[in-house]
């Protein structure tokens, strides 16, 4: 067996690629579903039913993937200008962070300014937490080509133990009978409910906005045509007198910022606190979702919702039928690398031949 | 006369392209079968089958009468089939003799057969006439010298059958003239040579018979014979007559367009001092051997570096190295990679047409912060239909510009940079660095009028090529680039064949002025 370079992309498999790959997923999951000890069928209804059978599976889904399409897209912006962040999670992190230094209970009240005022300060701090963490792996990449993937990656547990002393130190929650935990956000400033009776929160339009506003930019904004000729050709891009390391700042700091939002939306619509285990990872997952969405800014937010659903729907499946919850994460790793294998047939063919002895 | 090597029906298809159309082909014993034909023509297609690395859709190989596996790049070694690529693939840090032997031993052998692989190796390079010294360093070679390992390399290994994939695009006059005589010699010993090459006059001085490729399909074989000629190879290799370049009478000179004094910039050799200066209405061609510092001289004057020493002036300012600014004080920019520089192969024509002005006013609103989609498309279009880039199937504009063939991409690029900045203002100043580079026979003439009517037109011209037929067809005058430095620029009919390879080595000083 061996690879072969189509003449020109098949445009029959561009299509095809992606339900093959479902297909894989199914399969190769399955196997795993009966390994367990569960009947298979049983199985993936009740996922698909946990994540998206009733109104209560979207609600709890639609608040899952709020913050997996933040991630995702923080991810996909980066990644389309060949700017390897791994870092979304501690910008997240940081960016909850921030965004309860602003709007926290310090002292039992806190800042009191107008919530008008106070509410787009906090969005504004986050934003600028997050992107100012990414600024310096990026300013280290351009100016002496330090591996981003490295620093960001590294930074994501610099982060976290920054954040564990601020839950343990100055904005340790005093009421919180010793938990790591940071004081509450004012109530004025937690987003309201979009749906009644459930926990889907206005952090959703929040994310919609963000991706809907970033597709619009990689359409029609220079800045976006930049970012696409710099991630997608740097040598013409530079060529043709583009500014390379300044691109690389503006993309830096709006994935770090998208990121940064990410945490101090699920404070704000969620949790109300920072707490060490506030994110299973959303930072990580943001990466398998823009991969997933081929990088795309609507996919991302397409992607997010799947991979959201079956977060959610494994959860309901686990305990009827006794499949460790791990199942989801298998999935979507699975369909990651499916979908990245079956791309490849779009430009290129398999061939099997007698290889001979 | 014993057949070393025969083809038969060799098809070879990718998707709807047929690369290889039953091709049928015979080599002799003592013979040199010279391969002609465009890019795109199937030649690397079927010598990549031959060669193992593809697997051929119909039709068999026999190599001295033994059928040969197809697909198995081991057994053609074996049968005897030895390649010396276009672009060497040797290990620079180690010896030639390191370097022969890589390979031809398992990594973990107890005792190493240096002694005897040396001493074969010394035995080859006599019995061809393929002087080099084993213990050198390959860092330490010529290109010419380099090459000699690379085909010693598969005398060693037993080939009986030797490929050579455009063996001469990297040497000089005289270098060439060096691989033509140990050519002979090789065949003069029984072995049997299949020489790939786009340049005729070489086809016509090394080979026995020539093949010609157009594409897919063998469309002559001819025995090399005495009335043979250049136009005759330029027909079949084409399909049709194909025209020179019009000429213009000499130009008078007109203003200074561009001038370096003294000009420095780091790197291996980057410049060392170089003096040029270039009149508006001429083309000034910058002839040398790859790595001599044409690439600091073109990176200089796209714009993309700034001196390190020396001055500058181009149309009449010291621009700063900013290439935007370059573009919009009219210097046309067309850089020597055009997969890598020119374009960005996932983008879109359109938007590649947009590439060296995203920025401008034209084609922006909101201080240059959204781009005029239309107006753009609009211009691409322009682009498209004036400097007719063909290959736009379907998805017109939308076109991913990776598809385009070598030639259409240059005309894009041209007609990119020869529109300017500014529509009423055409470029004065074109650096042009190897435009010409891998385009087929037609696309070549295209290129050359368009910077012959651009030249006609008052604009200054600066070539930077390797390819002395370009050279000697466009320039007016002449300097040739060694060690980075730049020798002084004389009128074309000063230089010599002779004179100008001199020149390229640096061996001696370039030939007076008559």
């Amino acid at each position: 067996m061996r690879l072969e370079k189509r003449a020109s992309p098949a445009t029959a498999w561009r299509l095809g690629a992606p339900l093959l790959a479902l297909a894989l997923t199914l399969l190769v999951s399955s196997g795993l579903v009966a390994w367990a000890g569960a009947p298979v069928g049983q199985a993936y209804a009740l996922l698909l039913e946990g994540g998206f059978g009733s109104r209560f599976a979207w609600s709890e889904t639609l608040t899952r993937a709020t913050p997996l399409i933040l991630t995702g897209l923080a991810a996909a912006v980066a990644f389309k200008a060949r700017l390897y962040n791994i870092g979304a999670e501690g910008q997240l992190y940081l960016g909850a962070l921030a965004a309860v230094a602003v709007g926290g209970l310090h002292g039992g009240t806190g800042f009191e300014l107008s919530p008008w005022l106070l509410f787009p300060l906090m969005m504004a701090a986050a934003a600028l937490a997050g992107a100012l963490l990414l600024l310096a792996p990026a300013l280290m990449k351009s100016r002496l080509g330090v591996d981003e993937v490295v620093t960001t990656l590294l930074l994501n547990f610099i982060v976290l133990l920054f954040v564990a002393w601020m839950l343990d130190g100055p904005m340790k929650d005093p009421l919180a009978m010793g938990w790591p935990q940071s004081v509450g956000l004012q109530d004025a400033l937690q987003l309201d409910k979009l749906i009644e009776r459930s926990r889907v929160h206005t952090g959703l339009l929040w994310a919609l906005g963000a991706g809907l506003l970033l597709w619009l930019m990689f359409r029609h904004s220079s800045t976006g045509f930049e970012i696409r000729a710099v991630g997608a050709g740097p040598q013409a891009a530079a060529f043709a007198g583009m500014p390379i390391a300044w691109v690389t700042v503006k993309v830096a700091l709006i994935s770090g910022a998208l990121a940064g939002l990410a945490g101090a939306i699920e404070v704000a619509g969620r949790t109300g606190y920072v707490t060490l285990d506030m994110s299973p990872g959303y930072g990580y997952s943001g990466i398998v979702i823009a991969m997933l969405a081929g990088l795309h800014p609507l996919g991302v937010l397409a992607a997010a919702v799947f991979v959201a659903g079956l977060l959610v729907g494994a959860d309901s499946m686990s305990r009827a039928v006794g499949v460790p919850t791990y199942i989801a994460d298998v999935i979507v790793a699975t369909a990651l690398i499916a979908t990245l294998a079956c791309s490849l047939l779009v430009n290129y063919k398999i061939r099997w031949g007698r290889d001979g002895r | 006369m014993t057949l070393a090597l025969q083809l038969k029906g060799i098809t070879k298809r990718f998707g709807a392209l047929v690369a290889n159309d039953g091709i049928s082909l015979s080599l002799a014993r003592g013979q040199v079968l010279a391969l002609l034909g465009e890019n795109g023509a199937g030649k690397s297609t079927l010598v990549s089958i031959l060669f193992g690395h593809y697997r051929a859709d119909a039709g068999e190989i026999e190599v001295f009468g033994q059928p040969l596996p197809p697909g198995q790049p081991r057994a053609a070694l074996a049968a005897g089939i030895g390649m010396v690529h276009q672009h060497f693939t040797l290990a620079e840090r180690l010896s030639v003799l390191d370097n022969v032997i890589l390979g031809l031993e398992p990594l973990w052998r107890p005792v190493s057969r240096r002694r005897a692989l040396r001493q074969r190796l010394v035995e080859t390079a006599q019995r061809f006439g393929l002087q080099v010294d084993p213990e050198a360093l390959v860092a330490d070679l010529s290109v010419g010298e380099r090459q000699r390992v690379e085909i010693l390399k598969a005398l060693v290994r037993g080939a009986r059958i030797l490929i050579l994939d455009e063996p001469t695009a990297v040497l000089t006059p005289q270098e060439s003239e060096a691989l033509f005589r140990s050519l002979k010699a090789l065949v003069a010993e029984g072995l049997s040579i299949i020489f790939i090459s786009h340049k005729l006059d070489e086809v016509l001085a090394v080979s026995d018979r020539i093949a010609v490729l157009r594409a897919g399909r063998l469309v002559a074989e001819l025995p090399n014979e005495a009335g043979l000629s250049k136009a005759d190879l330029a027909e079949a290799m084409v399909g049709r007559a194909v025209q020179a370049p019009r000429r213009r009478a000499p130009p008078a000179p007109g203003p200074e367009l561009c001038r370096l004094r003294g000009a420095r910039l780091s790197g291996k050799p980057g410049l060392r001092g170089v003096d040029l200066s270039l009149h508006a209405g001429e083309v000034l061609a910058v002839a040398g051997v790859a790595g001599n510092g044409q690439h600091a001289l073109a990176e200089l004057l796209h714009g993309l570096h700034g001196l390190e020493g020396g001055s500058l002036e181009v149309l009449g300012q010291a621009l700063p190295p900013r290439p935007r600014v370059w573009n919009e004080a009219g210097v046309a920019r067309i850089p020597e990679d055009r997969h890598a520089a020119g374009v960005v192969g996932d983008l879109a024509l359109w938007e590649n047409a947009l590439l060296e002005q995203y920025r401008s006013p034209r084609f922006t609103r909101f201080f240059g912060q959204l781009i005029r989609g239309g107006r753009a498309r609009a211009y691409a279009r322009e682009l498209v239909q004036r400097f007719d880039v063909r290959g736009l199937e379907g998805r017109g504009l939308n076109t991913v510009t990776r598809s385009l063939s070598g030639g259409n991409m240059q005309k894009l690029i041209l007609g990119r940079a020869l529109s300017g900045a500014d529509p009423a203002r055409p470029p004065r100043l074109i650096v042009a660095n190897q435009p010409t580079w891998g385009l087929d026979i037609g696309a070549v003439a295209y290129v050359h009028q368009l910077l012959l009517d651009a030249c006609a037109a008052g604009a200054a011209v600066l070539l930077i090529s390797e390819d002395l037929d370009e050279i000697f067809t466009l320039a007016d005058r002449i300097a040739v680039m060694h060690e980075g430095h730049l020798s002084a620029a004389r009128p074309r009919a000063d230089w010599s064949l002779a004179s100008i390879g001199l020149a390229m080595t640096g061996s001696e000083a370039p030939a007076h002025a008559t």
